[in-house]
């Protein structure tokens, strides 16, 4: 029955992320949509922290399917980043392409060792 | 406090049907998203420690395909329907891959020493990644366009709707503009 909560933690984690990604833009201001794409690395951000959390806190196996497979694979996303750089290196901007990568994983890798530090895991 | 404000609502914004219907379908697309990704990792599990193939993998033809599908929706505008973005790229596309899994794996390799697959697998993906959307995104502009570029009466007619009519409504942010102009024969 894994799979279903799966189902279930895809079915949230993505409008998480879109609604994520509109607020950050809202906040942004229009227009500026393509010059760092804050939406896609603050889901990214936090779902890699809340990933971190669950694999430090060791969480049983459902809950895993629903919360780290289905939530947080969900929030997260890698085709959208992926998208979001190309379109910063093919509009002249390829400092930000090459930051958002690299804050991307920094942070992302980051926001893992904080979880599970808070977690009180990786011991 | 006792009233249930029905006008807890800030601002007149979007109407709130289609904005729900988009929401509606960003979270079908995320659950068929999800599972297929778990469904792929079920298949193919990758053992605990080794080179996380699976999600490599799932994570790289998702980013072929976002290519594809930007370039259908947002650049050229060949799809038009509101709801196949909303679903099939934040939502299925989006559930599919991850990136909290990708992160979650190296900090895992890390933490294990095991340094150099660490490493190969981040800058790996990211490269891949890159490379594939870059590739879905090409293609699919270079067959949409049939060989506009420089060559304007080749209007390669692959699959009969290759039309000149098309070609001015692929812009929605202006700024797509500047890089779309060259594809475009004016």
């Amino acid at each position: 029955m894994n799979w279903l909560l799966v189902v279930v933690g895809g079915a949230v984690g993505a409008p998480l992320r879109y609604l994520t990604d509109r607020a950050v833009q809202a906040h942004q201001g229009h227009g500026v949509a393509y010059v760092f794409p804050w939406g896609t690395f603050t889901a990214n951000a936090a779902g890699s922290l809340l990933l971190g959390v669950l694999t430090g806190a060791a969480v049983s196996s459902p809950a895993h399917a629903l919360l780290a497979t289905g939530l947080c694979g969900a929030l997260t996303t890698y085709s959208t980043f992926s998208y979001e750089t190309l379109r910063l290196a093919e509009t002249g901007r390829a400092f930000l392409a090459a930051a958002n990568v690299v804050a991307s994983l920094l942070v992302g890798l980051g926001a893992v060792f904080l979880g599970a530090e808070l977690a009180g895991g990786f011991g | 406090m006792s009233e249930q404000a029905p006008e807890e609502l800030p601002e007149p914004g979007p109407p709130a049907a289609p904005q729900a219907r988009v929401l509606g379908a960003v979270a079908a697309g995320g659950a068929l998203g999800a599972l297929a990704r778990y469904g792929a990792l079920a298949l193919w599990p990758t053992a605990h420690g080794g080179f996380p193939w699976t999600v490599f993998v799932v994570n790289v033809s998702g980013c072929a395909l976002i290519g594809v599908l930007m370039v259908l929706t947002v650049e050229r505008g060949r799809v038009t329907h509101p709801l196949v973005r909303p679903f099939l790229g934040v939502g299925v596309l989006g559930g599919f891959t991850t990136f909290s899994t990708y992160a979650a794996d190296v900090s895992g390799l890390l933490v294990r020493q095991e340094l150099v697959a660490a490493v190969a697998y981040m800058v790996a993906t990211v490269l891949a990644a890159l490379a594939a959307v870059w590739a879905g995104a090409a293609a699919t502009r270079r067959l949409l366009d049939g060989g506009v570029r420089g060559a304007r009466g080749v209007r390669g007619a692959r699959d009969g709707d290759v039309r000149e009519a098309h070609d001015g409504r692929d812009v929605r942010d202006g700024d797509v503009r500047g890089v779309r102009d060259e594809g475009r024969a004016g």
